[in-house]
């Protein structure tokens, strides 16, 4: 087992340096570039511009530098945000967009567990069709409509919360509730629909029908025998969806005016700030891979048929 | 065995609706299991033997499934009337099951004796301790060697055989009076079938427990079994002692599948007989003899009903109009 984590985590560094080098090139390849949007600049002030930021190299000496520097831990400059670095700018955003993100999984992750149960054991009735009409609209209607929708009902006619903040304002951690609400009601209906799929599936099967030829009791097979294999591949599922949702949203972060990194980072590819994108594109893929690793170390534990050597 | 009839089934139907309408899965089944016999219920595929013995615990999935009628007597006592906490203390108790499958039948994410101590803690009231004693002995006494060790391993690492050995020991567990094994070698191995039904028949007699045999294997009745119940359709069409059925079947359908079964003791330069057409489509079926398109000697009455049951010694019962009709004569 430790063997096979060993050999997993190492084999992180080359998927690394892949999607480190694919990106640096495909941005660089892009039209346009930082400094194309700038105001009338005069040749020499853009010839100063480029050299300041080493673009004025050969593409093959900007990659080894930036390599380096990523190496050593330094995302470098950023080539819009005049007086940040990425590191700085990632910092000062990704923490929101994670606490956001934790927290709208969990909600999603603990309501669409439950709908999901809910709805398997009384296939076909009516909780069952509500529930799954439900999960088909939080899978349809765009974050760009939840939300506001949220805000007027929740914020404006009943002045139950705040229509938008930050916890850093008056209103405090109250800030939260709304976005997270928004940003959970996707993979809250995707997650009731993966896990009432997944569970009816083991409803029928004959080691459940084992169970209750056993006579063991409604609660204890459903708990005991059919919820283990019902909700692994819930557990799959949570590796691209934490990663998703704590990188933040442009549309959460829009709506509710939250300083995360999901606004920060379509600014940057539209703003062809190199290094804050590239920086982004590393976070964004080190959480994945982190996550999807973390996910099979889990499932090894939970089904004992996988074995790792 | 003794003459006290522990089980008795009477005029059971169990009925399915599907799309294309109401399928009689079993219509109008009834037989009697006394203690310690070995009853044999055999039939082709969908003539409604497993659907019988799941209708007499009252597992049949609903909806689809319903039971529309009769009773099952366990010592008297109707368990189709019965509420769900008191059937579920005869549920692996006093009857229970083995499956076809034992690839599937076993719960692949707990441990072997995590499955086996939950039956035992919850119908005997022992203590965990007690109970994997208890367990550890059963897998003994089914032939699974080194058990101690085994009980703590995944049913992925058993093969076929074995896990079917460890439901046997699972289900014979609590001391059931009845035991119904639905196909309980049909996905084993030719090599490993006859370990299997020996070892059943062994633990089955030391424990004096009566024992339902699905199967649409007449080598394995003939066998093991004492009384045997022909299905077809959803209803038994011959009943009776298993070697007088093998001397003289009665029943078309009897009689066929019993030719149909390549003897080692006649000469084989004549082809294999096999029963002509196919078997019935259940779906809404009309009240005739469902045999009647493939039996050799269908009658004009065989269209219009379903043959009564005609009783002979040795409490035999056949129903086709051969015998029903000519008793009316």
């Amino acid at each position: 087992m430790s063997k096979y984590i060993i050999r997993r985590a190492l084999s992180l560094i080359p998927t690394m340096f892949i999607i480190v080098t694919l990106s640096f090139f495909l941005v660089r390849f892009a039209p346009g570039g930082p400094f194309s949007s700038e105001k009338k600049v005069t040749e020499q002030v853009l010839q100063n511009l480029l050299k300041k930021y080493h673009m004025d190299e050969p593409l093959g000496k900007q990659y080894l530098r930036y390599l380096g520097d990523v190496l050593r831990g330094d995302f470098g400059p950023s080539f819009r945000y005049r007086d940040s670095t990425v590191n700085q700018l990632i910092a000062q955003t990704l923490p929101n967009s994670m606490m956001l993100g934790t927290i709208a999984l969990s909600m999603a992750l603990f309501a669409g567990i439950g709908v999901g149960i809910v709805s398997a054991l009384k296939q076909n009735r009516w909780q069952d069709y509500l529930a799954m009409s439900f999960a088909v609209v939080g899978i349809s209607i765009p974050l760009f409509v939840i939300g506001p929708l949220l805000q007027l009902i929740l914020g404006l006619k009943l002045r139950w919360l705040p229509i938008s903040g930050w916890i850093t304002s008056r209103d405090g951690w109250k800030t939260l509730i709304l976005p997270a609400l928004t940003l959970s009601f996707p993979y809250f209906a995707y997650i009731a629909r993966l896990s009432r799929a997944s569970i009816l599936e083991v409803l029928r099967s004959d080691y459940v029908r084992t169970a209750r030829a056993k006579g063991l009791s409604e609660r204890v097979v459903i708990g005991k025998h059919v919820l283990k294999g019902g909700l692994l591949p819930v557990v799959s599922y949570l590796g691209p969806a934490f990663s998703g949702i704590i990188t933040g949203s442009l549309v959460v972060e829009s709506v509710f005016a939250i300083p995360g990194i999901g606004r920060v980072f379509v600014q940057s590819a539209l703003n062809r700030d190199y290094t804050l994108i590239m920086g982004e594109v590393i976070m964004y893929s080190l959480i994945l891979v982190t996550m999807n690793f973390i996910v099979d170390i889990v499932y090894g534990f939970l089904d004992p048929r996988i074995s790792y050597k | 065995m003794t003459n006290e009839v522990i089980l008795q089934v009477k005029d059971l139907k169990t009925y399915f609706t599907v799309d294309e309408g109401l399928v009689k899965a079993v219509d109008g089944v009834s037989f009697d299991l006394h203690k310690g016999e070995t009853l044999g219920i055999v039939g082709e595929s969908g003539s409604g033997k497993s659907v019988t013995n799941l209708s007499v615990i009252n597992l049949i999935p609903t909806p689809p499934g319903k039971i529309a009628g009769g009773q099952v007597l366990f010592h008297g006592k109707d368990l189709l009337a019965m509420p769900q906490a008191e059937i579920r203390q005869i549920r692996g108790n006093k009857i229970s099951m083995i499956f076809q499958d034992p690839m599937t039948s076993l719960n692949p994410f707990l441990k072997v004796s995590t499955q086996m101590i939950e039956t035992i803690v919850l119908h005997q009231g022992l203590d965990k301790d007690a109970a994997k004693q208890k367990a550890i002995e059963m897998l003994k006494l089914a032939g699974i060697p080194a058990p101690e060790k085994r009980i703590d391993q995944y049913p992925h690492q058993f093969s076929g055989g074995m896990r079917q050995r460890v439901m046997i020991a699972m289900s014979l567990s609590c001391n059931p009076e009845i035991l119904i094994a639905d196909e309980p070698t049909s996905a084993l191995d030719v090599t490993i079938q006859a370990q299997i039904l020996e070892i059943m028949q062994e633990l089955t007699k030391r424990l004096g427990t009566a024992v339902i045999l699905i199967t649409h294997s007449l080598g394995v009745v003939a066998g093991t079994c004492d009384t045997l119940c022909v299905m077809y359709a959803g209803r038994i069409v011959e009943r009776g002692p298993t070697d007088v059925i093998f001397e003289d079947p009665k029943h078309p359908y009897t009689k066929g599948l019993i030719r149909s079964v390549p003897r080692l003791d006649v000469e084989n330069s004549e082809r294999l007989y096999s029963i002509q057409g196919q078997p019935p489509n259940v779906i809404d079926l009309p009240d005739c003899c469902p045999f009647y398109p493939r039996c050799e000697k269908a009658m004009d009455i065989c269209k219009k009903k379903y043959p009564a049951i005609a009783n002979f010694e040795q409490g035999r019962a056949v129903s086709c109009w051969l015998y029903s009709g000519a008793k009316d004569e």
